[in-house]
């Protein structure tokens, strides 16, 4: 028996090699750097390696290669797309991560010991959530290029193992924070074995694991479909968990109000661009011949997590719930775009993405500066009359709730048009009226918080805005940049997405 | 002997495990029963790769189990954490979100 050497193509595998390097070297500060100077160097080498990478990614965006590491990951258009985006947003929240008031000193700690207080007193910072932001953004790099399963899986869980720890580092409210960790990682593990009996299924239908040959066996329609039927079904429970589609989002509002506010922002943000990705490209590549066996089901999810987000929002007096309910609500409007099953619907998606990640981080950003002297303030009761003690940050946050209702000249009224025009396009009308009413619905409450920030008296308990530092004034001020200028001027990212947005089998 | 039964049998302890998940309350054997999910996952790729002839089934496995442990890894961290703050893993005490 042969022995055949892995041929790898180092340049299109850089930017996931670089972040895991970067994640390696802050594995190493932790365990050797003197714990004074551990905060400065981490953040550098994590902000260094994103960076590092981005550029990495830029040099080889022509490309195009289902080789780059033994048909195991696909390289084109879209991939560098989905790469971008979450470089970009992951860059952005390390700037909020950096502000470290958010968590806790000693993970370890039993909240209320004298473990806890010695490590508050002696100002010991959690620095370990750097490499673990760099572990989970090297699997988001992963997950959209993903062409078999066994890369599929890898990534999903690569990118979920640090979210879950993540999840629990927040510093006040820790009972909170560590049961958003607990349900988050039960729930987790529970739709990753959905999904692995997903992929074993796909893979007792066609034979193979790679998605070119599950396509091939479904063009040739010989294998068993009760296989193929149970392998989309369970794969699709764990991908649609990810981006927590209803009936699969009971793990989103709580996770999303306990974890450390900068890290929800991350994980919403960046989550749903590799997870989304991934659908977009295993629907596209691997199923798109097997339509009618998936689409109905979608559809029908599609319109119930819609609706379903956006009427439950209405309710929510804690506002990071609320951005929870809202994030499930877009996950509807984002499967209206993987039912497109078309090129406009791909260029759609990516776009919305986009512009929903950056406005998401930007939003997150402003949550983590309302506080009190116990922390942060997420009733929404008590954001009342926000907008005459701090004009500016209240207009930066009605500004990106205006550009999650879909409001003309913020980014997400172009994501949402053509998302909806991409799907009344490929016929599923039923899709497009939901999404306008659900959008409808979704304004009443984002406009509400509005109406609250401005137009009533502020309560006096405390609560007040902070100076923000420098890093977290630069990502509310270039997300919020990001979101009026691809609402003005869309153009030049519309024409980049739609040369580029391409899956190659 | 007829591979199939081996589906049979791996459905049953998917089932089992799935049930248990959502009927046990001891974060523990919820995790366990997890775990049971991913060797039923595990038990069909094996079977399918019989089945089919061809060895990718069983490589899927193998990578299966080593997730499968870095999973007990960052899940048994999570619980520790839970038991000592609360001296209790039981699913229903953490509860503070559902309000």
């Amino acid at each position: 028996m042969n022995f055949t050497a892995p041929v790898l193509n180092y340049a299109l595998l850089a930017p996931m090699l670089i972040v895991l390097a970067g994640a390696l070297v802050g594995v190493l500060i932790e365990a050797f750097a003197p714990r004074a100077s551990r905060h400065n160097s981490q953040l550098f080498v994590t902000i260094a390696s994103l960076v590092i990478a981005l550029s990495a990614l830029l040099r080889v965006r022509k490309q195009v290669s289902v080789s780059a590491a033994m048909g195991s990951i696909t390289f084109d258009g879209a991939g560098v797309l989905f790469q971008a985006s979450i470089l970009v947003i992951a860059i952005l929240s390390v700037f909020l991560i950096a502000d470290q008031e958010n968590f806790t000193a000693l993970p370890a700690a039993v909240p209320g010991s004298d473990e806890e207080r010695h490590s508050l007193q002696t100002d010991m910072r959690v620095t370990e959530v750097y490499p673990l932001t760099l572990f989970a953004v090297a699997g988001m790099l992963l997950f959209p290029l993903s062409s078999d399963l066994i890369t599929l899986f890898v990534a999903l869980e690569m990118l979920s193992l640090p979210l879950y720890l993540m999840a629990g580092l927040s510093r006040r409210r820790r009972l909170l924070s560590q049961e958003a960790a607990l349900k988050y990682f039960l729930l987790g593990a529970f739709s990753s074995a959905f999904f692995l009996f997903g992929v074993a299924y796909l893979y007792g239908y066609s034979g193979s694991i790679t998605f070119s040959g599950i396509q091939a066996s479904i063009v040739g329609g010989s294998g068993n479909d009760v296989f193929l039927l149970l392998g989309i079904a369970f794969i699709s429970v764990g991908l649609l968990f990810k981006v927590g589609a209803v009936p699969f989002h009971a793990w989103s509002p709580d996770v999303y109000q306990g974890a450390p506010t900068a890290i929800t922002g991350f994980m919403a943000a960046a989550t749903k661009v590799a997870a989304f990705g991934a659908i977009l490209r295993i629907f596209y590549v691997a199923f798109a011949n097997a339509e009618w066996q998936w689409k109905p089901a979608l559809i029908l999810i599609s319109i119930v997590t819609m609706v379903f987000g956006s009427v439950v929002a209405i309710s929510q007096r804690d506002v990071k719930r609320m951005l929870a309910y809202s994030s499930i609500a877009h996950a509807g409007f984002l499967l209206a775009g993987v039912i497109a099953l078309s090129k406009s619907g791909l260029e759609a998606s990516i776009f919305y993405l986009f512009a929903y990640g950056i406005a998401t981080v930007g939003a997150f950003g402003i949550v983590t500066l309302v506080r009190d002297s116990a922390g942060e303030v997420t009733d929404l009761n008590r954001w009342s009359g926000l907008g005459k003690r701090s004009p500016l940050i209240a207009s930066a946050f009605a500004f990106f709730l205006l550009a999650f209702a879909g409001i003309p000249l913020t980014s997400g009224f172009i994501g949402k048009f053509s998302i909806f025009s991409a799907a009344y396009e490929s016929g599923s009308t039923a899709v497009l009226i939901a999404g306008v009413l659900s959008s409808a619905i979704a304004a009443f409450f984002y406009i509400r918080v509005i109406v609250l920030m401005f137009f009533k008296d502020p309560v006096e308990d405390g609560t007040s805005v902070v100076i923000p530092s420098g890093l977290t004034t630069t990502t509310i001020a270039v997300t919020s940049v990001i979101t009026l200028v691809l609402g003005i001027y869309p153009a030049p990212l519309i024409n980049f997405i739609a040369s580029s947005a391409f899956f190659i089998r | 002997m007829n591979p199939y039964n081996y589906l049979y049998v791996a459905g049953l302890l998917f089932t089992i495990g799935a049930v248990g998940v959502v009927v046990r309350r001891n974060a523990i054997v919820v995790f366990m029963c997890v775990e049971l999910m991913l060797n039923a996952a595990n038990l069909t790729l094996v079977t399918f790769a019989r089945i089919n002839g061809t060895l990718d089934g069983q490589v899927v496995a193998f990578f299966t189990m080593v997730v499968a442990a870095c999973e007990v890894v960052v899940g048994l961290a999570i619980i520790v954490t839970i038991y000592r703050s609360r001296r209790s893993a039981s699913i229903d005490d953490a509860s503070l979100l559902k309000r």
